[in-house]
C-alpha cells in the first residue's frame, strides 16, 4: 500500500472539474463525531493549540501559494507545496508523491487551496485512521504495557501521563522502574508514582531491568491491579546488546501473562527527523511496537514523520504528549489531528 | 536503508555515460540527488536550498562538465561545501584565568545533564577543575541526576533543596565555585520548548545576572526540520558561542546540525556519542560531511581505532606507512587492537548501511573471528607474513593446520589484508584529499565485495566443535582437497 496510492484508483469523475470550486466530498464516509468518552474535556483544545502551530505553519505556507483568484500549477507552485510539505517531517518520498500526483493531475490549471487541502487531507485520514479504543487492555486481570524509545524521547514523562490516564479512570496502577540505567531514572519515576498514587516496583542502580519488570508484573497480578507500566532505559535501535536486553524484558513478561505486554508503546519525540523510521524498525523487530506516543507536541515540531511510519510499519498513533505535567495527554485522533493540521480551512 | 549519494550519482551518471556530453540538464539532475541526499538526513529545507543555489555555481561551471569523472567532482564540491558550511573548527573553551562559567541549554532530553557531565570529565582529564550547578528545577530529580553525575566523577555539584528560583541558585553557585577555587563552573538549566516564552524569559534572566563565559546550545542529533526553529529561538533569546550536538552514537544522518550552524553561526564544540561520561569528541567537520551524505565516517572510524590503540605502536605503524610498508605484522596489530570489546560495532555504526554487517558482528561472535584471524597470522612464519605474496596454497594449508582453522579462513584473512593495505599505504602522509580518495577507495570495495570486509558468519547454528573435533574435520576436508587436486592436475 503505497501513501497516496488513492490517487491512482479515483480518478476525478469526468465532467466534474477537479479543484472546480465545489469541494471534494470527504473520503472515508461520514466525518467521525469526536467521541471523547476516555478523554477528559478540554484536553483535545490543548492538542489543538499544540497543533495550531503547524497549521500556521502550513496554512500560511499554503495561503501564500494562491492568490485570491487561485494559483496555476506550475513549476514553482510545485516546489512550494514541496517544501511545506517536507517541513512536517514527513519525509522526501511522501512528499514527493503528493507533489507529483498533484502535478500530474493538475499542472496548468487554475487551483483553489481548500480543495488541494481537502485532497490531502482527506488522504493523510485514511492512511492514519484507526479503532477508536487507544489501549488493548486485558480479557480480564492485569494489563501490561511496556513503554521504549530512544534516548530523551520522553518515556519516564509519558508513563507518568499514562498513569494520570489510568488513574483519572480509577484504575490501580503498578509502575516498573526498569530503566536502571541513567542517573535518577528511577527516582523521577518515583516522584511521579507517590504524585500520582500508583505502586512502585524498582531495582537497584545498575540492576537487571528485566528482573524488575518481571516483579513489577508479578505485584500487578498478586495484588489485582488493572495496569502495570514498565518504563525501560533509553536506547539507540542500533545498540544491538541494549536491545537484545529490550527482546529478554518482552520474554520475561511475556512468560506470566501470555497474551502480555498487551502493549508495547514506542514513545516519539515530536522533534524526531528522518531517523524516526530506523526507530520504529528497532523497537518492532526487539519488541513488537503497538503503538506510538507523539511526545513533546506541544512545541514548534509537528510530528510528520508519523506518516511514513504508519505508511511503512502500520504501528499507528496512540496518545499525544502535550506538555510537562501529568495531565498533558490526549488520545490521538486522526480526525482531530489532521482537521487541527488545517483548522483554517474547514 | 540509505543508499550513499555517490552510489546515485554514480548510477545517475552511468545512464549518462556513452551519451552526448554532460549538459547543464543533467548536472540539474545530479544536484537534485545531493537536495535528496541532504534531505532525507534532516537538513531543513530552507538550508538545502541555500545549499544547492551555492553547489549549483560551481557545479555548473565548465570545468565540472568537462570533466572526466563528474561523479568525484561533484561530491568532491559537495563535500567542500559543507565541509565550509560546518566549520571553521574551535574546539578550544577559551578558558580565562579566574572562574568559567559555562551555561547550557536546549530543549527537553536533548542531553543537557549528560553533557554537563561529560565536559566536567574532559576538564578534569586536563587536571582543570570544574564544578556542576543543577538549575534544572523543572524535571522530577534532575538534581539528583547531576548528584549521581557528580559523584561518580568525584565533581563537586551544587544544588539546593526545595528552590523555585534558578536565577538565585546559579548566583549562589557562582560565589560557592569561587569560594571552592574552582575554574569552571558549568550550569546544567532545565530543558525547554522555544515557544515557551515565560522560560525562555528565565534563561535570559540566568544569562544577565550570572554573565556567563559560554553559552553552548546542546542539540539532539536525531532532530528534523525543527532544528531551525529551536536553534533560531535559542539564538535569538541568548548569545550563544557554541554547539554540542548529542546522540551521534546511533545511525542518525544528523543533518539538523547543518541547519543549527545555519541559523547561529556558531562553531559547533563537540560531539556526544554515548551515554558514557567519556563519549565526547571534538567535532571534525570532515567525519560530519560523509556522514550526512550517507557516505559514512571513515575518518571518525580511524580515529575510534586511533583512540583505542597504544600510542607507541601507533606511531610506529604510522611510520611504517609513510615508507609504504604494511605487514601481515602490522595487520595483526590492528586487528589485536581492534578485540577490545564493543570496539567492531561501535566502528561499523559509523558506516552507514553497514548497520546489518553490525548487527551480523554481534550475533556472530566477531571478537572470537578476529582472535582466529590473529593465530593464523601466528601461525605464519616471519617471511611469510612480511611478503604475504608468497603465501601459496600448500603455505596455506600449512597456515590453516598450525592455526587449527579452515583453509578458506586462511584466504579470506589474505584477502582482507590486500584489501586493507594499499588503502592503509596510502593513508599514510596524505593530506585530506588523499585521505578522501582513499576512503572512497575503500567503500567503493566494501560496495562491490561487502563480505570482503569480514569473514561471512558460519553457517552452523550453535553448537561449538572442540579443536579436536575441529582438527579431524580439517583433516578430512584437506585430504579431500588434496585428492581433488591430483585429479585435476593430474600429479
Ligand atoms: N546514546 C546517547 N545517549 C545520550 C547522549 N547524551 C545523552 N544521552 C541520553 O539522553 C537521555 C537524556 O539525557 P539528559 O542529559 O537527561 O537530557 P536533558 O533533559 O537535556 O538534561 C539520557 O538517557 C542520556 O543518557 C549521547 O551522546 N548518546
Ligand atoms: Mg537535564
Amino acid at each position: 500500500m503505497g501513501l497516496f496510492d488513492f490517487f491512482k484508483k479515483a480518478p476525478e469523475p469526468a465532467g466534474v472539474p477537479p479543484f472546480g470550486g465545489s469541494s471534494i466530498p470527504p473520503k472515508g464516509g461520514t466525518p467521525t463525531s469526536s467521541k471523547a468518552e476516555e478523554q477528559p474535556a478540554g484536553l483535545f483544545a490543548g492538542l489543538k493549540r499544540a497543533l495550531k502551530k503547524t497549521a500556521d505553519l502550513l496554512n500560511t505556507d499554503v495561503r501564500d501559494l494562491f492568490k485570491k483568484e487561485g494559483r496555476l500549477v506550475d513549476e514553482q507552485f510545485l516546489t512550494e507545496l514541496f517544501a511545506i510539505l517536507v517541513k512536517t517531517d514527513m519525509g522526501v518520498g511522501p512528499a514527493s508523491r503528493i507533489r507529483d500526483k498533484i502535478g500530474s493531475d493538475y499542472r496548468a490549471r487554475v487551483v483553489h487551496m481548500p480543495d488541494v487541502l481537502a485532497v490531502v487531507k482527506a488522504e493523510l485520514r485514511e492512511l492514519l485512521a484507526q479503532p477508536e479504543r487507544p489501549v488493548n487492555l486485558a480479557a480480564s486481570g492485569t494489563t501490561v504495557i511496556l513503554v521504549v524509545g530512544v534516548n530523551g524521547s520522553g518515556k519516564t514523562t509519558s508513563i507518568a501521563k499514562l498513569t494520570q490516564h489510568f488513574r483519572s479512570q480509577g484504575k490501580r496502577v503498578v509502575l516498573g522502574a526498569a530503566d536502571t540505567f541513567r542517573a535518577a531514572a528511577v527516582d523521577q519515576l518515583t516522584i511521579w508514582a507517590d504524585r500520582l498514587g500508583a505502586e512502585i516496583e524498582k531495582g537497584p542502580p545498575g540492576g537487571d531491568p528485566a528482573s524488575v519488570a518481571h516483579k513489577a508484573v508479578a505485584r500487578a497480578v498478586e495484588t489485582g491491579a488493572e495496569i502495570c507500566i514498565v518504563d525501560t532505559a533509553g536506547r539507540l535501535q542500533t545498540q544491538t546488546n541494549l536491545m537484545q536486553q529490550l527482546e529478554k524484558i518482552y520474554r520475561v513478561i511475556a512468560k506470566q501473562i501470555p497474551e502480555a505486554p498487551h502493549e508495547v508503546l514506542l514513545v516519539l519525540d515530536a522533534t524526531a527527523g528522518q531517523n524516526a523510521l530506523s526507530q520504529a524498525k528497532g523497537f518492532s523487530e526487539a519488541a513488537k511496537c503497538t503503538g506510538i506516543i507523539l511526545a513533546k507536541l506541544d512545541g514548534t515540531a509537528k510530528g510528520g514523520v508519523v506518516i511514513p511510519i504508519r505508511e511503512q510499519f502500520a504501528i499507528p498513533v496512540k496518545f499525544v504528549g502535550l506538555g510537562e505535567k501529568a495531565t498533558d495527554i490526549a488520545v490521538f485522533r486522526a480526525d482531530e489531528f489532521i482537521d487541527a493540521l488545517f483548522a483554517d480551512w474547514k | 536503508m540509505f543508499e550513499s549519494l555517490q552510489n546515485r550519482l554514480q548510477s545517475a551518471f552511468k545512464t549518462l555515460a556513452g551519451k552526448a556530453k554532460l549538459t547543464e540538464g543533467n548536472m540539474r539532475d545530479a544536484l537534485k540527488l545531493v537536495e535528496t541526499a541532504l534531505l532525507e538526513a534532516d537538513v531543513s529545507y530552507d538550508v538545502v536550498r541555500d545549499f544547492i543555489d551555492k553547489v549549483s555555481e560551481k557545479a555548473l561551471g565548465e570545468k565540472v562538465l568537462l570533466a572526466l569523472n563528474p561523479t568525484q567532482q561533484v561530491v568532491a564540491i559537495v563535500q567542500d561545501e559543507l565541509t565550509n558550511l560546518l566549520g571553521p573548527v574551535d574546539p578550544s573553551l577559551h578558558l580565562k584565568k579566574d572562574l568559567n562559567i559555562f551555561m547550557l541549554c536546549g530543549l527537553q532530553g536533548s542531553g543537557k545533564t549528560t553533557t554537563c557531565g561529560k565536559l566536567a570529565k574532559m576538564l578534569q582529564d586536563n587536571n582543570i577543575k570544574p564544578y556542576l550547578a543543577a538549575a534544572d528545577l523543572q524535571r522530577p530529580a534532575a538534581i539528583e541526576q547531576l548528584h549521581v553525575i557528580g559523584r561518580q566523577l568525584g565533581v563537586p555539584v551544587y544544588s539546593e533543596l526545595g528552590a523555585t528560583d534558578p536565577v538565585k541558585v546559579c548566583q549562589d553557585a557562582v560565589r560557592k565555585a569561587k569560594e571552592e577555587g574552582a575554574q569552571v563552573l558549568i550550569l546544567d538549566t532545565a530543558g525547554r520548548l522555544a515557544i515557551d516564552a515565560e522560560l525562555m524569559a528565565q534563561l535570559q534572566q540566568i544569562e544577565k545576572r550570572v554573565q556567563p563565559h559560554q553559552v553552548m546550545f546542546v542539540v539532539d542529533a536525531m532532530t528534523g526540520q525543527d532544528a531551525v526553529n529551536s536553534a533560531k529561538a535559542f539564538n535569538e533569546a541568548l548569545e550563544l558561542n557554541g554547539v554540542i550536538m548529542t546522540k551521534l552514537d546511533g545511525d542518525t544522518r544528523g543533518g539538523a546540525l547543518l541547519s543549527v550552524k545555519h541559523v547561529t553561526g556558531v562553531p559547533i564544540k563537540f560531539i556526544g556519542v554515548g551515554e558514557h561520561l567519556d563519549a565526547l569528541q571534538p567535532f571534525r567537520p570532515e567525519g560530519m560531511v560523509g556522514r550526512i551524505l550517507g557516505m559514512g565516517d571513515m575518518l571518525g572510524l580511524i580515529d575510534e581505532v586511533r583512540k583505542a590503540v597504544d600510542v607507541n605502536q601507533q606511531a610506529e605503524l604510522e611510520k611504517k606507512l609513510a615508507a609504504g610498508d604494511f605487514t601481515l605484522d602490522d595487520f595483526k596489530v590492528q586487528l589485536k587492537q581492534v578485540l577490545q570489546p564493543g570496539l567492531m560495532t561501535r566502528m561499523m555504526s559509523m558506516l552507514p548501511g553497514m548497520g546489518d554487517l553490525s548487527k551480523m558482528l554481534a550475533n556472530t561472535d566477531a571478537e572470537g573471528e578476529m582472535g582466529r584471524k590473529v593465530a593464523i597470522i601466528d601461525s605464519m612464519t616471519a617471511k611469510e607474513k612480511k611478503t604475504p605474496k608468497i603465501i601459496d596454497q600448500s603455505r596455506r594449508n600449512r597456515i590453516a593446520r598450525g592455526a587449527g582453522v579452515q583453509v578458506q579462513d586462511v584466504n579470506q584473512l589474505v584477502k582482507e589484508y590486500d584489501l586493507m593495505a594499499p588503502i592503509m599505504k596510502s593513508m599514510a602522509g596524505k593530506g585530506m584529499g588523499g585521505r578522501m580518495q582513499a576512503i572512497q577507495d575503500l567503500q567503493k570495495n566494501l560496495m562491490s565485495d561487502p563480505s570482503g570486509k569480514m569473514a561471512k558468519p558460519k553457517g552452523d547454528t550453535g553448537k561449538r566443535l572442540s579443536p579436536k573435533e575441529r582438527m579431524e574435520l580439517k583433516k578430512k576436508r584437506e585430504k579431500e582437497l588434496r585428492k581433488k587436486k591430483r585429479e585435476q592436475r593430474g600429479q
